[in-house]
Parts: C-alpha cells; structure tokens; sequence
C-alpha cells in the first residue's frame, strides 16, 4: 500500500474499530460506580488477613502474587532480551573505556546538572530502599523501589561521571543480582510447597499490627526481592544501551 | 461526567494506531505503542473509581472506609512493567536496525518481501 | 491438591533464573549448560504427561497462596487443568526438548541467554495452558511474546531478524493490548478475572453489547498470535529469520496455544452468554478456510524453505480452526490430535531444514536442487515427514483430520483434503528436488533468492557431517507422529476430554464449588471416532494430490501443455504486495479485520436467538 492508500484506508477501517469501541464501553456501569465484587471482597478481608495497610501491595504479592511472579520474569526477559540483540557482535570492537576528554573539545557537564545530581543520589537511593522493603504501608513496593534504585546509578552517569557509572554496575554482577532477584521470589513460593502450603502462601509470622515494620510475612521479603530484580533490570537495559552509543563502534 | 473518561480511552487508542499505521519513524513508532498501551491503564483505572472513594490504602484512614478498586490498581502496575521491557526491548531493536539498515524509516526496512 | 501443577511452571523460571546467575562459570563449560537446560525441559516434559494422565479423570484446580473462592467469589488466581490443556503443554515441553538437543554445543551463543530465554519460552507457554484466570493468561502471553522477541532477534548481525523481530514484536503487542482492553473491559461489567465467575456473571444475561465487544476484543490477541488472515503477516518474517529451534517452537507450538485461547475463552467463559451457536460457528468456519487456502497458496509458490513451512502452518492453523469451530467435540478432538501430529512433524521438518542449514549453508531450494544427496537420513526423514504433513495413514494428523472431516459437512471435505495436498505437495517438491535431485531446477525468484542468500549458516564448525544430536530428534518426532496416530484408545479419551472442554456449567461447578463432574454435558453429542474405509481413502487421495502436485512442480518444464503458463508471477505481484515486509500495512489489515469481524459480531448480536440452540441459558 502507498502510504496515501494506508492513511485513508486506516481511516476508515479505524473509525470502525473506535466506533465498534464505543458502542461497547457504552454498556459500561458509569464512571464511578464499580460494581463489585472482587475488590469489595478484598478491601473487606486484605488488612485482616495479611496485616498489611497498603492492599494494593498485598494483591500484588499475596492475592495475585503469582501474576507478580510472571511480571517479574517478563522484565527479566526483556533485560535479557536487550542484552542479546545489543552484545558486541564479530566486526565491532568495544572502545576501551578509558576517558577520552584529553585534548578534546567535549562539553563538560554543567556544574549545576553535576551538583543536584550528586546531591539527589544518596536520597534517592535511600528512599528507593525504604518502598522496596515497605511494600506493606506504602503505595509503591518493589517495582517502584526498584526503579528508584536504578534511578541512583543513571543520575551517577548524569553527572557526568560515566567511567564510575560502569565501575560500579559492571555487567556480570547485574546480571547476578537480577537472577538473584527473580530467583529469589520464585524461591520463597517454592519454601511454601515445601511446607506442604500452596505456592506463594504467605507463611511468615504476620505480625502483631497491621502496617509495622515487620508485619505481612512474605509480603515485605517478595517486595524486597522484586526491588532489587527491578533495579538490576533497568541498571542492566540502561547500560546496554549507553554502551551502544559510547563504547561500542563498527571496525575490523 | 458519567462516560467521558471511556470517550478518551477509545480516542487514546484511535490515535496510537493512526501513529503505528502513518509512522515514519520507529522511535516515534515505538512511543506510538506506548500510547496504545496507555488506553488500557485509563480503562482499567476508570472502571474500578468508585465515586468518593479514598485510595486502597489504610495506615492513616481507619480499616473499612469506602475505597475504590484496589484489584485494577494492582492490574494496571503489572501493565505498566509489561509495557516498560516491550519498550524496553523495541528500543534495542530499533537502534540494531538503525546500524544494519542505516534508516530508521519502517517504510523503508522491508528486506522480507513476499 | 496437587502441588505438581504449580511446580511444573516454577522449574523453569527457577532454572532459567539460576542458568543466569551462575552465567560466569559456564561460559567456558557449554555443555553443562545444554545438559541442565534439556534435562529441566525433559522434566517438564515428563511432569505435564503425569498431569494429563491424572485428569483424564477429572480436571484439577490448584489455587495459589492459599485462597480459595467463597459464595462464588474468587480472591486468588487458580489453575484448572484439563486433559486437552496439559497435552498442548506436554507437546511444547516436547518440542523444547527436541530443540535443544538440536542445538546442543553447534549453537553460537552469547552468554547464557538462550537457554534462559528458551525455558522461560516454555514456562510461558505452560502457565497459559493451565491457567484459569483471565489476567493471568494475559501475563503468561506477554512472557512467552516477550522471550519469543527475543529468540527471534538471536542472530542482529544480519539484517533479517531484526526486521522480523520487529513486525513481530509491534503486531503481537498491539494485539496483547486489545486483549488486555477486552479483559479490562469485561471486568468493569463482572467485576471478577476468574473465567468460571466471569463465565457464571455473563451468562445471567444474554449477551449485549458489552460482552460482545469484550469478547471480540480479548480474541483479537490470540486471533493476531494464531496467524489467522488478515493477522497473519508477521508470521512469515518472523519464521524466516528466527534460529531454527526457534522456529520449531514457533510453528509448532506459539500458533496453536492462540488457537487454545480462543476455544479456551469461548468455552469456558463467553460461550453461554453469546448463545447464536450457529452464526459464530459459521463466522470462525469462515475465517478458518480464509486462512487455510490463503496459506496454502502463498506456501505452494515460496522457495525459501523456512518461510514455506511458515506459511504452511499458516494453512494448518486455518484447518484447526475450521476443527475448532464445528463446535462438536469430535470436531474439537480432531483438532487437537492434528495439533499434535502436526506440531511433532512441523518440529521434524525444521530440524531438518536446520540440518541442511548446517551442512549446506543454505535453504534456497532453487541453490540447493540436488545439493541434498550426501544427506541420505536426511532426505529420509525430511520424506517422512512430508508425507505425514499430507495426512498419510497411520500418522496422528491423518487421524485428527479425519475426525474434522467427520465432523464437517461434505462440502468441506475436499477443500480440506485439497489444502493439505498443496501443502504436502510444496514440502514433497522439496524433498524430491533437494534431496534426490528430481526433477528440473525451480525458477529462481531475484527477491527471494537475495533473502535466502541473507540467510547464513548459525552454527560454527562440523559442517562435514551431521551430528547425532541434529538427526536424532527430528527421527524421533515423525516416529512419535506414527506411534501416536496408532494409539488405540486415543479417540475415545480425547472426545472425552473434549467434551468436558465444552461443559461449561461443569466448569463453573468444578472451579467455584470444588464439586467433582462426573457426567460432563456437551452441547453436541459425541461422534464416533474409528478409522473407517472412507477415512483412509480421503487420507490416501490427500497423499496421491500432493504427490502428483510435488511431481508437476519439478517436471512442469517438460510438459508441453504448462510450458505454456506462468502462474506464478500475477501470484508473486500480488504476494508483494501484501506481504510487503512494512509493519505499517500489516497493523492496517489488523485494524480492517477487526472492524470487520467487530461489525459482524455486531450484527450477530443484533439477530434473534435461534430456538435450536443457544437459546435464553440456564440459570443455576
């Protein structure tokens, strides 16, 4: 098709598909009113059973975790994924990563990006540490810890100091902690059928009061693991993709 | 008020595949796919509001308030990490095309045909 | 409960998880590396095999962490496992073992990544088939989507597979989002993922528009993933580029789990509610011919080997369909032992393709016209399996296609019995001319001969001889298609498990209530399921077309009569044209697909129930 053909044809075609839409999302209850009742069902029972005041957590890592499960491995996959299709191939060679500023005329980073990067650094990663091992109270748990800790290491590279960037996540111990990360959580279900549970049941004391520090059992534990997969994912894609652009060129 | 928000998610998907279908480029594509995914969270967030609902979330609100939906929170958390390493990954796919077909234009990568 | 079905999904996530942590210290040590990976697939194998066995008897449900449904409302997410669910699984665990053998120490490779990928490909595939929640299956298609992506793009050093793994990746996406739509959307009317509650919530109701368009939309995913026209495009790119064992797993196994889903959904879930049994049987029949001729036309005329047997699954996926939507259980039954005879002689005729790939460095069929010689198991094999993939008694897909054909009206059964001969036809016509060097020299396509050229070899070293890792499985898998075409009491038991598939109510009872079935109910009466005379012959004239089409194809040149013609190039003009390798025009025939079969639905919808069947469902 001539992309003059496409667009018109697309035109007409995709009204039809937003319309058909429409008419379906029409049947709809309105906005606002949910009916139920799968989510009255769980707001009912989900501080009582698993002691743990953020619910959205405690369907990702108890209710539903075994979907969390299969989310977790996806981003593995994807982390894999990236890494395979962006290896250095045969015919190009990894630049030595060495600093090759000396007698070139490459912008330094400016000293305000370099300070309020440096600055958010250690905060950033303490707070990416407390939602990954809080999954129980705050709206977030380890994915969004995980990302936050990622978060540390890429404003590491912002502020100019790529070498120390690689330095501290090299390739191969990323990958460890991925795997480490991922395996980790499948484990802990596992430790559930070894005590004859069903997987993924939340075997761990549940503590006295609902949202303390250590309350919810596995909830924490599993949201623990996933932050550190997560953060070892994104750590893991970004260099790659930075390697791409910095280190790696076409050459015999 | 009562169907506007699903007004929006099917225009959100309308105009993320007229970006796919007219697209010349594979970064805007790719982010173009990201718009279709998009709709999905406003529809799955939009179908669990439950109308003066607090969020799922008890530590400072006593147990029992009236909340919306927790269920398609959670759902739409696994969408957006899915969403995140699809991206994640056609990214990488769009850089290795760019250094073996020395375009970006999708129109012009066709080396299967037929 | 039994907790082998949450382990046999776990096993391999864990290894593929452990494979990559301890990555350094098999870099040197490959073969450990093969041994684990082929050893958990076995396992996985072995595991699912136990589990249809064991619900033969009746379905199993497992719920996870413990929380098991009250008054009808689920909080977890459960598996039900049905025998036709754990024996799609058990012929991917199969087909995963197969691969790697094949690839076993030939195979160039970065890191630990392909095995990773591979089991977490098959924890994907075996997480879909089990599951009983509809989110859930969402998840485990996005995973196996996800690793098949990256499969396909193994070898970005060429051109290929990149482009490939593009069209791939964008329109299976965009096909796993619709899916989501439809699940988000029929959540906001049920308010349950369950597919036994939703399926009880719908069908209180007869269908409106909402659970119409819910339904449309949550088997556009699967439609796009089971290659039925107009979704079909990217399965050709994607199957010509991917590594060989790739490919195994692709048209072996990924194209029938879409094909699953759907009945899996329509079953279990919307079928009640939706009633018009006939309309929609009829408007599946359709799409399921659309596909087998189209598929079939397009495979007869490609040269690249790879891409053929693509678009000959294409053709075969048509014909499940077709099984699938005669709604009868035999038809489904049928369906599901051709899946099956198919994926086992599919896998071996890649293997093959691989071998060639190996020894010879090429699958141009017009380059390699009697390069095949030396390869004699090979061409013996490769022979086999052709004849199979052409319905040859005692093969398994001669049995199921018989029971479609049973099944079916009688003006069904000779496009079916045709489409399989052009089919077998195009792989016998490779066989005869690469192997045993029959016939003249295929004309040689500029275009194709240029992307077959592209396709370089993808294993380093050996290449004088074919290693017994690479023979051996592909053996095994047409000798399996035998062994299983003569199991004796198959037919029964899988009609049986059919059955049970179409039971709705006793899916909803099984799964909400725990109550065990014992008299499941289908909505047809099952039908016999022994090879008759009338069977054999159809399979024996599938088999004698192929022949005389393969022998026409070589010999064409010498015939005065079709001297005269050449057929192929207003067919290779218009192929171009729709197969034209930009993912553009591909998503614009989803979206016109879709609006049309959106449209039809619609319509449907709109008729009047008819009284025979599917009329106001049963309420409990």
């Amino acid at each position: 098709m001539t992309p003059r053909q496409r667009r018109w044809i697309f035109l007409i075609a995709g009204a039809g598909l937003v319309a058909f839409y429409l008419w379906g999302l029409s049947g709809l209850p309105g906005f606002g009113n949910y009916p139920g009742p799968y989510g009255f069902a769980i707001l009912r029972v989900a501080v009582a059973q698993t002691n743990a005041t953020g619910v959205v957590s405690a369907i990702n890592f108890d209710y539903r975790g075994f979907d969390t499960v299969g989310e977790e491995f996806i981003l593995f996959v994807a982390a894999a994924g990236v890494a395979t299709v962006l290896r250095r191939l045969r015919g190009e060679r990894e630049r030595p990563a060495v600093d090759e500023a000396a007698g070139r005329d490459v912008p330094a980073t400016s000293s305000a990006v370099r300070m309020v990067a440096l600055l958010f650094t250690g905060p950033v990663v303490l707070a990416g540490w407390w939602l990954a091992s809080h999954a129980q109270t705050n709206p977030s748990g380890g994915f969004q810890g995980g990302i936050l800790l990622a978060t540390a290491f890429i404003l590491i590279y912002l502020s100019g100091e790529f070498l120390v960037f690689k330095r501290l996540s090299p390739a191969d111990l990323t990958d460890v902690v991925e795997a480490v990360g991922a395996g980790g959580f499948v484990v802990i279900g596992l430790s559930a059928v070894a005590m004859g549970l069903a997987y993924l049941k939340n075997f761990l004391p549940l503590g006295q009061v609902p949202g303390a520090v250590s309350s919810s059992g596995t909830i924490a534990l599993i949201s623990f693991f996933v932050g550190i997969e997560v953060a070892a994912a994104f750590i893991l894609i970004v260099t790659e993709l930075l390697d791409q652009t910095l280190l790696i060129r076409k050459g015999g | 008020m009562q169907v506007f928000p699903f007004v929006v998610v099917a225009w959100i998907l309308g105009v993320g595949l007229y970006g796919v279908v007219t697209s010349r480029h594979l970064v805007h594509q790719i982010v173009c796919l990201i718009v279709v995914q998009s709709s999905t969270y406003v529809l799955l967030l939009g179908v669990g509001y439950v109308t003066g609902g607090v969020a799922p979330y008890f530590f400072d609100v006593p147990n029992h308030t009236p909340a919306v939906d927790p269920v398609v929170q959670a759902c739409a958390l696994t969408d957006v990490v899915v969403e995140a390493a699809v991206t994640a990954m056609l990214l990488a796919f769009a850089i290795q095309a760019y250094k073996r077909f020395g375009t970006l234009d999708p129109q012009e990568l066709a080396d299967l045909k037929g | 409960m039994d907790q082998l079905l949450a382990v046999v999904v776990v096993v391999p996530l864990l290894v593929a998880a452990a494979v990559t942590a301890c990555g350094l210290l098999f870099r040197s040590r490959r073969r450990i590396l093969d041994v684990v990976a082929i050893l958990t697939a076995a396992a996985v194998a072995v595991m699912l095999f136990a589990i249809m066995i064991r619900t033969a008897r009746g379905d199993q449900v497992y719920w996870f962490a413990g929380f098991r449904p009250a008054h009808g409302v689920s909080v977890g997410i459960d598996f039900e496992v049905q025998p036709l669910s754990a024996g799609l699984a058990c012929l991917a665990a199969v087909l995963v073992t197969a691969a790697m053998t094949f690839s076993w120490r030939y195979f160039d490779r970065v890191a630990t990544y392909y095995h990773a990928l591979m089991l977490t490909f098959l924890a994907g595939i075996t997480g879909f088939c089990l599951t009983g929640d509809l989110f859930d299956l969402f998840v485990w298609f996005e995973l196996m989507g996800v690793s098949a992506y990256a499969l396909t793009a193994y070898r970005p050093e060429e051109r290929g597979p990149i482009q490939g793994a593009l069209n791939f990746a964008i329109t299976n996406s965009i096909g796993a989002y619709l899916s989501l739509s439809g699940i988000a959307l029929i959540y906001g009317r049920t308010g349950a993922l369950n597919m036994a509650q939703i399926g009880v919530a719908v069908a209180k109701h007869p269908a409106d528009r909402l659970v119409v368009v819910a339904f449309v939309l949550v088997i556009a995913g699967l439609l796009i993933k089971s290659a039925i026209v107009p979704f079909h495009f990217w399965l050709p790119d994607a199957h010509a580029v991917a590594p060989t064992p790739v490919c195994v797993l692709f048209s072996g196994v990924m194209v029938e789990l879409g094909l699953y889903g759907i009945a899996r959904v329509y079953w279990s879930v919307f079928g009640q509610a939706l009633g018009h049994r006939a309309a929609i049987g009829h408007v599946f029949l359709g799409l399921g011919l659309l596909t087998a001729v189209t598929g079939a036309v397009f495979c007869f005329r490609e040269r690249h080997i790879k891409r053929m047997l693509a678009f000959s699954t294409i053709s075969h996926a048509g014909m499940f369909l077709i099984g699938i939507a005669l709604l009868t259980p035999l038809g489904l039954a049928g369906a599901a032992v051709y899946v099956i005879g198919h994926g086992l002689v599919k896998a071996a005729l890649f293997l093959c393709t691989g071998i060639v790939l190996h020894r010879l460095g090429s699958v141009n069929e017009s380059w390699l016209h009697g390069r095949g010689r030396p390869l004699r198991v090979t061409g013996v094999v490769f022979t086999l399996a052709g004849l199979g993939l052409a319905d040859l008694p005692p093969f398994a897909t001669f049995l199921g296609k018989g029971w479609i054909e049973a099944s079916a009206g009688p003006w069904l059964v000779p496009v079916l019995i045709v489409c399989s001969a052009v089919v077998g036809g195009a792989v016998l016509r490779v066989a005869g001319g690469v192997f045993y060097g029959l016939g003249d020299r295929p004309s040689e396509d500029p275009q194709m001969a240029r992307e077959a050229a592209e396709e370089t070899s993808e294993t380093t070293g050996g290449k004088d001889r074919t290693p017994l890792t690479m023979i051996v499985p592909p053996a095994l898998l047409v000798g399996a298609a035998i062994v299983v075409g003569l199991i004796g009491p198959l037919g029964p038991a899988v009609q049986a498990a059919a059955v049970r598939f179409e039971d709705q109510a006793g899916y909803n009872t099984t799964v909400l209530s725990g109550a065990h079935v014992s008299h499941p109910v289908a909505l047809f009466a099952a039908g016999p399921t022994s090879v008759t005379a009338a069977d054999v012959l159809t399979g024996l004239g599938s088999v004698a077309g192929a022949l005389i089409l393969a022998w026409l194809a070589l010999y064409w040149r010498r015939l005065p009569l079709l001297r005269a013609h050449r057929p192929n190039a207003s067919i290779a003009a218009a192929a171009r044209r729709f197969q034209s390798g930009v993912v553009n025009d591909y998503v614009t025939w989803i979206v016109i697909g879709l609006a049309g079969l959106g449209g039809i639905f619609a319509a449907i919808i709109g008729l009047p129930q008819s009284p025979a069947l599917g009329s106001s469902p049963e309420t409990s």
